[in-house]
């Protein structure tokens, strides 16, 4: 170990963060002599560029400690120097598998800032992108569970799926992966009736799909044996830590924010929040795999219950005029190059805006100065917080399965970097 | 008893010597108080039943640039009791930036002050495990403050030593 404490390229103070960490561990016949193991930034099993500093006695780890900021891209600080209506694109690159759902957290943010009411047919074609939002992400983190573990069938069958909402999303808004779909105020374009007609057939046959993706791996023993009783926190600790989403909920906590502060028309839907009371890896897993069938329901009754109208707000001081008027009115086109150029100025003033995201409560804090920037953007980003956990989660575990915990916290480092 | 009165109650019973600011704007409600009993009120929060502010979501500071009090720290925390959020604010002064860290009374806070020091600069007391969070160990600089240009400053990210 003093070996390494004596190299230059390898940044002290983390490798002190390393060896300062108490481990209350006892293992059987210790081996004596601790190892360092680097893991990541470059390593597939990390879900993108986490890094990981391991002190293991033979395979077991005794300590962690996580780095990030490999991708750190300063997107607060972008957004304190661009207009509210130019950092919508951003916000798919913060968790890029469920890009949707972040559009809708950022515009949903900013409506709340300035004060803007949304038509109700909008909010009900953000509410259906949201849920497909959490299924597609949900099928990545099931299949990429899987993946890591041993069994690759499960991540092809899942990511069949998944392609088939990035096709609805195509339709939707012409992007399959950064969408941008959301505008302040409404939404870019209406919901087209081939794309409803298409997540009406998607509905249909998708259920009967993630039961023939879950017969696969449910009842095999080596997948359920690596993630049973691994990676294992309690209900309490789980608040501690900052859990959010289905991580809390793998947990035995009963929270849910479409649930604890209903937004949109959530408080309208019928559903059930699963939750599992084991805590470990496998629970989690469930825990996703569940909500996928849940939000297939809030779908089938959204598209039951979606009204006919308009699209985007009726307020020409904030939200963008169409296209077609800006060509021919004069006061459209007024109005297009104020909002442009100096962006919409909400009101002095603060809000902290949360939705339930498939990594977790995804929340933006904007302070307003009256400007047509915001003064202050704060990301609160679940993907970081959850991995605050896995320290305390790997102790004790071997190096096999930090790779099964990771895939169970399902982090996005888009996301956790910002 | 709504959000506002509750918490007003709670808090002028258990400290009545501190100086709280309670504002409520857009429905969501805002404390300002003096840094000095952070703490105390932290855990006070969290633990009164009636109360049970358990989940910190959130920490961050704010860069006013050229006010008195140039800084403010804001704890975004949440009650899965009463369902609700608040929010708490400190005013910071540059030429004293410590805060005492609230890290053991929600653990999640840890990486959270971290963040705002490693954007903010600014130091949080006692906290267990003091380090930048994303930008590299020998960075001088905190970026997410008014006078940092948003080009980021020429040299100051070194390059990594060549191997002799």
């Amino acid at each position: 170990m003093e070996k390494i404490t004596s190299r230059e390229e390898v940044p002290t103070k983390i490798l002190q963060a390393l060896l300062n960490q108490e481990t209350d561990i006892t293992i059987e016949d210790a081996l004596e002599n601790e190892m360092i193991l680097n893991m990541g930034p470059q390593h597939p099993a990390t879900h993108g560029v986490l890094r990981l500093l391991l002190r293991l006695d033979g395979e077991t780890v005794m300590a962690c400690v996580p780095e990030l900021g490999y991708l750190h891209r300063g997107y607060e600080k972008m957004a304190e120097n661009m207009s509210y209506y130019e950092f919508i694109p951003h916000t798919d690159r913060l968790d890029y598998l469920a890009p949707m759902a972040n559009n809708v957290a950022w515009v949903m943010a900013v409506e709340k800032l300035a004060g803007i009411e949304v038509p109700p047919r909008a909010q009900y074609i953000r509410m259906m992108v949201s849920e497909l939002a959490r299924i597609a992400s949900h099928l990545l983190a099931v299949g990429a569970l899987t993946m890591d573990v041993g069994a690759l069938t499960v991540f092809l069958w899942t990511l069949r799926e998944r392609e088939k909402i990035l096709d609805i999303w195509d339709i939707l808004c012409g992007a399959r992966f950064t969408n941008s779909y959301t505008r302040i105020g409404g939404l870019a374009n209406d919901a087209q009736p081939e794309a409803l007609a298409k997540i009406k057939w998607f509905i249909e046959q998708f259920e009967e799909n993630m039961d023939e993706c879950e017969r696969l791996i449910n009842t095999n023993r080596i997948f359920v044996e690596r993630l049973d009783s691994v990676g294992v926190i309690s209900a309490e600790d789980a608040i501690q830590i900052g859990f959010t989403g289905p991580n809390l909920r793998g947990s035995g906590v009963e929270f849910d924010l479409r649930r604890a502060t209903p937004y949109m028309f959530y408080n309208e839907m019928d559903f059930k929040i699963p939750v599992y009371k084991e805590g470990d890896c496998l629970a989690r897993y469930f825990v996703r795999c569940d909500e996928t069938r849940e939000s297939i329901k809030i779908i089938r009754q959204i598209l039951d219950k979606m009204p006919q109208g308009e699209i985007i707000a009726n307020n020409p001081k904030r939200v963008l005029p169409k296209k077609a008027e800006i060509y021919s009115k004069m006061e459209e086109l007024i109005h297009d190059f104020m909002i442009v150029n100096f962006g919409i100025s909400p009101p002095v003033g603060e809000v902290y805006s949360a939705v339930e995201n498939p990594k977790g409560e995804l929340g933006f804090y904007l302070v307003s100065k009256g400007e047509g920037n915001p003064w202050k953007c704060k990301i609160r980003s679940p993907s970081m917080v959850n991995l605050q956990a896995l320290p305390m989660l790997v102790k004790g575990h071997m190096i096999s399965d930090v790779v099964a915990i990771i895939g169970s916290l399902d982090p996005v480092m888009g996301e956790a970097d910002k | 008893m709504d959000l506002k009165e509750l918490v007003t109650y709670k808090l002028k019973e258990k400290f009545p010597e501190v100086e709280f600011d309670i504002t409520d704007y857009k429905e969501q409600l805002a404390v300002t108080f003096g840094k000095k009993n952070i703490v105390n009120v932290a855990s006070f929060l969290k633990d009164d039943p009636d109360l049970q502010f358990k989940l910190c979501e959130d920490v961050t500071a704010i860069d006013w640039a050229r006010r008195k009090n140039r800084f403010t720290v804001v704890y975004h925390i949440f009650s899965l009791k009463l369902n609700s959020r608040i929010r708490l604010k400190s005013d910071v002064d540059e030429s004293d930036l410590s805060v005492d860290s609230v890290a053991f009374v929600w653990k999640t806070a840890d990486w959270h002050e971290r963040e705002t020091y490693d954007m903010y600069g600014i130091i949080f007391n006692n906290h267990p495990d003091f380090r930048r969070m994303y930008m590299p160990e020998e960075f001088e600089y905190y970026p997410l403050r008014k006078d940092f240009p948003l080009m980021g400053i020429p040299g100051s990210l070194p390059l990594p030593k060549k191997d002799e």
